[in-house]
């Protein structure tokens, strides 16, 4: 497209231009992740190539975002400890702390 | 909370509640605009956030112009104390105000519940007259494979670029079938994937059977041209009548299995071929989010897509009076018709003549819906696709096998029992993924959304409601509780 993308693979800012205003890391498990103002939790995974956050209570396989819009609750994760929360839709925010989540996110309540 | 009611309530803020409200504003209605998203413009006109520095978010968009003047309308009647915006806000019922009480009151006033923001904090909206304009989700057929990570919704895929500007793979394959696949891919190969197929179940050709209603619709036309040419340009190949049938890969997807199919949709013998991707993205069109609607008690239509739709008069009035609708909730039909349909019930709340071009337009515009609709109906064959190990319900991990078993051998008849009997439908997502599978292997058609609350309320709202209302909860907790609760 535009002289910028010459020679490399566009990516979708190329494709709006621009530049974020801020850029920071996320924690994620041990990782730290570049994120940016603006990003949902879910999209700062999918930027740095991680598709699964959380395992299955019955299986315990792996998922991540599916419907991308906050109907299917196949991104939960924790964030700061709090269990349950639709990475699709929480924003990430400087210092927050994502952990992946085990089955129902209360593992250290079950009975 | 004490405030005087609101004029209108307009529930989502897409393209069909953003037109209502600026219109009905504009008419000089006092108007509360509540959208669970954190920027206008609905799943459609979905952007990046300001912090994301795009300079041109409308390169991934069609139809923006019609976006950015309405936010400008917005804008200023908010500044004007005209409309009263509350985004991140998520209504999960609405009541009339002392039901049995003012039973001699031909029209209530209604109070809306929503939980705002991360924190869920309650809130409370009065209003003389609500308009829904909840809009719709991505109807998903469950395949083998599908819940591998890679595997996501097409209208996600979309949603995540559009406000992430991120990709879920480089390599991505669009499969399922209806209009929204060509957008999708169109934009994926924009944003730098490679798009190896586009795998459309319907075959075109059944758009030849309405060829009136696309006549009548040269923008649609054109705006088809658009896509077409835009995968074009990347080299995208476009497989009509073939489905992905099974998804490859251990901890992600590493490929699919593709399929030509028959005009039910059964795969055809021998036509199986493998497509290396990291991607892919999946979706049968859209399905009408309809469950403020009919806790309500709205009526509802079957719709040609093998979806339901919300039952609207001309000026876009449900069957509940003081309740109207518009946008995808009464029937799937795009962003033009949203728009049009929101005008239109902003004049018809503010007791003005509906402007006749809104009607024409309406018209056109409806009967081209309903040939898409029609063409890219599901076929019965896709439920071949299944594996008895396939998990159908993707929150309760509820595989084919178990939902055929309540059928075959415990005698269910329809979705209701088989989701008694497994659970399938009964997770966080409250079917809204697995609705229709459910149903087409129950051998039911399909229901209308019916959930007591429209999103997982913290228990302590609930018990902080009066004792008649909501007036459908289940016996026993509600399911989207956190399971660890007793
Ligand atoms: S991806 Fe479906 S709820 Fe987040």
């Amino acid at each position: 497209m535009s002289e910028a993308t010459r020679g490399r693979r566009r990516s979708p800012r190329d494709l709006v231009g621009g530049t974020p205003t801020e850029t920071w890391s996320l924690r994620f498990d041990d990782r730290e992740l570049p994120a940016q103002t603006g990003q949902s939790i879910a999209a700062v995974l999918w930027s740095a190539g991680i598709l699964a956050w959380r395992t299955t209570r019955e299986t315990a396989t792996p998922r991540g975002a599916f419907c991308g819009i906050g109907s299917c609750y196949d991104c939960l994760v924790t964030v700061n400890g709090r269990p349950n929360q639709r990475a699709c839709l929480v924003p990430a925010r400087p210092g927050d702390h994502v952990t992946t989540q085990e089955g129902t996110g209360h593992g250290d309540l079950a009975v | 909370m004490a405030t005087s009611p609101s004029d209108l309530a307009v529930i989502g803020a897409g393209p069909a509640g953003l037109a209502a409200a600026v219109t009905a504003a504009g008419l000089g209605l006092r108007v509360t605009l509540l959208d669970a998203g954190e920027r206008p413009g609905g799943q459609y006109y979905r952007h990046p956030a300001p912090g994301l520095g795009a300079a041109r978010p409308e390169a991934l968009h069609h139809g923006w112009a019609a976006f950015a003047a309405r936010e400008a309308a917005l804008r200023a009647h908010e500044a004007a104390g005209r409309i009263t915006y509350l985004p991140f806000h998520h209504v999960w019922t609405v009541v009339p105000e002392g039901q049995g009480a003012t039973a001699d009151r031909a029209a209530p006033t209604w109070t809306l519940h929503a939980v705002a923001g991360p924190d869920e904090a309650p809130t409370i909206v009065r209003a003389r007259a609500v308009l829904l304009a909840t809009g719709a989700y991505e109807r998903q057929l469950p395949f083998p494979g599908w819940t591998l990570p890679g595997v996501v919704g097409a209208g996600g895929a979309q949603a995540m670029l559009k406000s992430g500007l991120v990709l879920p793979g480089r390599r991505a394959v669009v499969a399922g079938s209806g209009p929204l696949l060509l957008a999708v891919a169109g934009s994926l190969a924009a944003a730098g994937a490679r798009v190896p197929a586009v795998v459309e179940a319907a075959a075109y050709t059944g758009y030849a059977a309405h060829a009136p209603a696309l006549l009548r619709n040269p923008g649609k036309l054109a705006e088809g041209a658009t896509y077409g040419s835009a995968l074009l340009r990347h080299g995208v190949r476009l497989l009509t009548r073939h489905a992905v049938t099974e998804a490859h890969g251990t901890d992600r997807v590493e490929a699919v299995t593709v399929a030509r199919l028959d005009r039910d949709w059964r795969p055809l013998p021998g036509t199986a071929r493998r497509i290396p991707c990291d991607a892919v993205a999946v979706g049968h069109g859209l399905v009408p989010q309809l469950e403020l609607a009919t806790g309500l008690g709205c009526a509802t239509r079957p719709s040609p897509d093998a979806t339901v739709a919300l039952e609207l008069d001309a000026r876009q009035r449900t069957s509940v009076p003081g309740i109207w609708s518009a946008g995808e909730t009464g029937g799937i039909g795009g962003a033009q018709l949203a728009l049009a349909e929101g005008e239109i019930a902003a004049h018809s709340i503010a007791g003005r003549p509906v402007p006749a071009r809104l009607v024409r337009s309406r018209t056109r515009l409806r009967a081209f819906a309903a040939a898409m609709a029609g063409a890219h109906r599901p076929g019965p064959g896709w439920t071949g696709w299944l594996r008895e190990d396939t998990d159908v319900c993707r929150c309760e991990e509820v595989p084919a096998s178990r939902i055929r078993e309540a059928v075959e051998d415990l005698g269910a008849r329809d979705a209701r029992t088989v989701k008694l009997l497994t659970r399938a439908g009964m997770g966080w997502c409250q079917g809204r993924m697995c609705g229709p599978a459910v149903a087409a292997l129950a051998g039911t058609g399909p229901a209308p959304d019916r959930r007591p609350l429209s999103c997982p309320v913290p228990l302590r709202h609930l018990a902080g409601l009066p004792a008649d209302a909501p007036s459908e909860l289940p016996p026993g907790l509600p399911p989207e509780l956190p399971p660890e609760l007793p």
